[in-house]
């Protein structure tokens, strides 16, 4: 059983709570025991004291798309990797997409994933199950049972639906069994074959492009049914202006819409892959600085509710190959506090959005635990110290692989401490107590 | 030329990487060249002691044979590799095959690839000189290289010069070292050709693109047809051959608009009656013979440039 720990002296940061201000905050049982003025709360035997003095303390943030890779893929990570890269990066939760191999497609897998990460223990795994048996796009999944199993939200992320028949018929069906369905937006049939962004940088490489638009009409598209069916939907890793366009004008309509953006579609523009850099190489692609410029003001606007990271790690042997042979996807577990915090730093965003974006709405999105530090709620707290500075270097990484293009950055911002049901799973040896 | 300038270039992946020196260099010394291969003895020992691979995993019968006669031309040793001979078949990837005809220590590797980019990734992981004989839709630096010493020879000065290159610009590696080449060395490069065929962006590597090919021929002093790729036909970019031929193939029609004195190019292999006039490709004005005369000429040059130094 977890003990006591008394985090003093923070910068408490709770949203939902209406709270940033300077406090103390109690855990016991693996729970908030209490939140209150620095120095009034006493400190028992056998307390763990932390002094927080200029770090962040905010409710555990929760990764909403990430792929563990286990059953199947164990050599690019592991459940047991990916939490503890989780832990690493001040998350205390993750959603873990379902193309794992096999597929997330049924109860047996789902309840396996939960076994392992039963386990492994450094972080909540949520797991998505599959729209489609096999995610080919034809049957729908046992939604059924994968709710009862555990599975939160259903996907074919990385085998997008094509079939828009099967697209309302998941949302609607859906409904019977309280699951968020999540789109991941991409009309294949003009993706088909391309490696990087469609436009001059494609052209100049002799790579074939992905047009913006095959995002954007299955963005449409699934705005559509979502509209039409009267269910909620979830668009993951948004890249385009025209698809943050499209879902401001739906959330004006009042559709049930929500949605995400990974920091790598803030941070870097297609740029990044001259010189047939695979690192970043990814799906959607990156995309361009009046994309990246679109990005930064939906996050400001509400118009994207969350950052998640499309965790998506890859051996040295599915990126150290021909471009357009290389798998798609980077690592992103670690990096996204720094890179979300250098929006706080340009002022893009404040402290309590970023705690919203990163906690607070993947919480309500999904309808799991979090994204507080209401007294009672389950003591799952990262704490950031924004000013640490570091250098991303594969020797840090926790994950398994190490498929980054931010290696060798500098970054700023990190998380020191997290803790999970009041258990610290990341930053042990950072602090003396 | 300046007297200090000293061709350094290790590799040769992309036209994109040369300056105007490099290519005058290269254009120089093949110019330099050409007379070996009209010697009854047509081989000098330049290059003897060096080996030489050609690593081709596409089919091709000039390029390969090409480099390999500018090879043996200077005396270096060469071996070849196809795609189906070589142990890519039976699963390994192409770096550890590479790292593979590394250990045999060679002294240049000769590259041709159905992917972009993987003459670079070649050249980043072996220790000998990489020369890219086409990758994927990116480049192929010696075949414009030769087309910029066909020019030269047939109209003297490349800057000022009119050039159309017609056909499928999207998926020719040859089309896009020709732009970059030639606007480098000051000519006025136009294409046309289905809009299907015409990539985003070719305005940045130096080519005004003209939705007519009337238009784009119109007062040129070069004519370069492209190969159209009768595999690619399963993506709908355009209705037919028949209709390509129609709107799109450099007939006599279209060469009438051109200068009287323009030349007319093909990289080979032609389809005869597509994208080319077959009465053009034999007439007068038709270099592409010397085209592929060239081609060993420049071949021996970039050979002799990147190894024959030490």
């Amino acid at each position: 059983m977890p003990g006591l720990i008394l985090l003093k002296n923070g910068r408490v940061i709770d949203p939902v709570n209406g709270i940033d201000q300077i406090q103390d905050v109690l855990i016991a049982d693996g729970k908030i025991s209490a939140v209150a003025q620095p120095g009034t709360l006493p400190e028992q035997a056998g307390c763990l004291v932390y002094d927080l003095a200029g770090k962040w303390v905010v409710p555990g943030l929760i990764d909403m798309h990430v792929h563990l890779r286990e059953p199947g893929q164990e050599y690019k990570e592991t459940i047991a990797t990916g939490t503890r890269a989780a832990a690493a990066g001040g998350f205390t939760a993750v959603a873990a997409m379902p193309n794992t191999k096999p597929i997330n497609d049924n109860q047996t897998v789902t309840l396996f994933i939960l076994a392992k990460a039963a386990e492994a223990g450094s972080a909540r795994v949520y797991p998505v199950g599959a729209i489609s048996s096999g995610s080919k796009g034809e049957q729908l999944a046992e939604f059924g049972e994968l709710r009862q199993a555990g599975a939160v939200a259903v996907t074919d992320d990385g085998l997008p639906v094509g079939n828009s028949q099967l697209m309302r018929r998941a949302l609607e069906y859906a409904g019977n069994h309280d699951l968020l369905v999540i789109s991941h937006a991409e009309e294949m049939t003009l993706s088909h074959g391309g490696a990087m962004n469609h436009g001059a940088l494609a052209t100049r490489l002799g790579l074939r492009g992905i047009p913006h638009v095959a995002e954007e009409i299955m963005v449409y598209r699934d705005l559509a049914l979502a509209e039409f069916t009267g269910r909620p939907i979830h668009i993951a890793h948004v890249s385009t202006r025209e698809s943050l366009s499209l879902i401001r004008r739906a959330k004006e309509k009042g559709v049930a819409v929500t949605a995400e953006t990974a920091p790598h579609y803030f941070t870097l523009t297609e740029m990044a892959v001259d010189g047939y850099n695979t690192l970043a190489k990814m799906n959607p692609p990156l995309r361009t600085e009046a994309d990246v410029a679109a990005v930064r003001e939906a996050l400001r606007d509400g118009t994207l509710d969350a950052i998640a990271t499309d965790h998506a790690p890859h051996g040295e042997l599915d990126k150290d190959m021909e471009f357009d042979l290389a798998a798609n996807g980077i690592i992103g577990l670690e990096t996204a506090v720094p890179l979300t915090l250098q929006l706080v730093r340009e002022n893009q965003l404040d402290a309590r959005r970023m705690v919203e974006l990163l906690s607070v709405n993947p919480a309500r999105i999904l309808g799991v635990p979090g994204g507080t530090l209401s007294v009672g709620a389950p003591a799952d707290i990262a704490v950031i110290d924004p000013e640490k500075k570091f250098v991303f270097t594969e020797e840090s990484i926790q994950s398994k692989s190490k498929n980054s293009p931010f290696l060798g950055w500098e970054m700023q911002g990190k998380a020191v401490l997290t803790i999970l049901a009041g258990r610290i799973t990341w930053g042990q040896d950072t602090f003396s107590s | 030329m300046t007297s200090e300038y000293r061709f350094t270039h290790k590799h040769v992946l992309g036209l994109a990487d040369f300056s105007v020196e490099d290519i005058q260099a290269v254009l120089q010394t093949a110019e330099s060249f050409k007379e070996i291969s009209s010697r009854s003895i047509k081989k000098v020992p330049t290059l003897r002691g060096k080996t030489i691979i050609n690593f081709f995993f596409e089919p091709s019968t000039r390029t390969r044979l090409s480099f390999e006669v500018a090879a043996k031309r200077m005396s270096a040793d060469t071996f070849n590799i196809s795609n189906s001979g070589s142990s890519t078949v039976k699963g390994e990837t192409l770096i550890d095959t590479a790292r593979n005809l590394a250990a045999m220590n060679p002294d240049c590797i000769i590259l041709r690839h159905p992917r972009s980019g993987s003459a670079r990734l070649l050249a980043d992981h072996i220790e000998a000189s990489v020369i890219n004989a086409g990758d994927g839709t990116h480049e192929h630096p010696s075949q414009g290289l030769l087309d910029l010493m066909t020019v030269r020879e047939a109209k003297g000065e490349i800057a000022g010069l009119k050039i159309a290159i017609i056909g499928d610009i999207a998926h020719s590696r040859v089309a896009h070292s020709n732009i970059i080449g030639f606007s480098k060395m000051g000519a006025a490069v136009t294409v046309s050709g289905p809009a299907t065929l015409i990539p985003p962006g070719i305005e940045d590597l130096g080519a005004r693109v003209s939705r007519s090919v009337m238009e784009a021929v119109d007062g040129a002093d070069v004519i370069m047809a492209l190969r159209i790729q009768k595999e690619r036909q399963q993506d709908p970019l355009f209705p037919s051959l028949r209709e390509y031929a129609k709107f799109f193939g450099v007939s006599q029609k279209v060469a009438d608009a051109a200068s009287p004195e323009a030349i007319i190019m093909h990289p080979g292999p032609i389809n005869r009656g597509v994208e080319l006039d077959p009465k053009l490709a034999d007439g007068s004005r038709s270099v592409i013979l010397e085209q592929v005369t060239n081609g060993v000429a420049v071949r021996m040059a970039l050979l002799y440039l990147i190894m024959g130094g030490d």
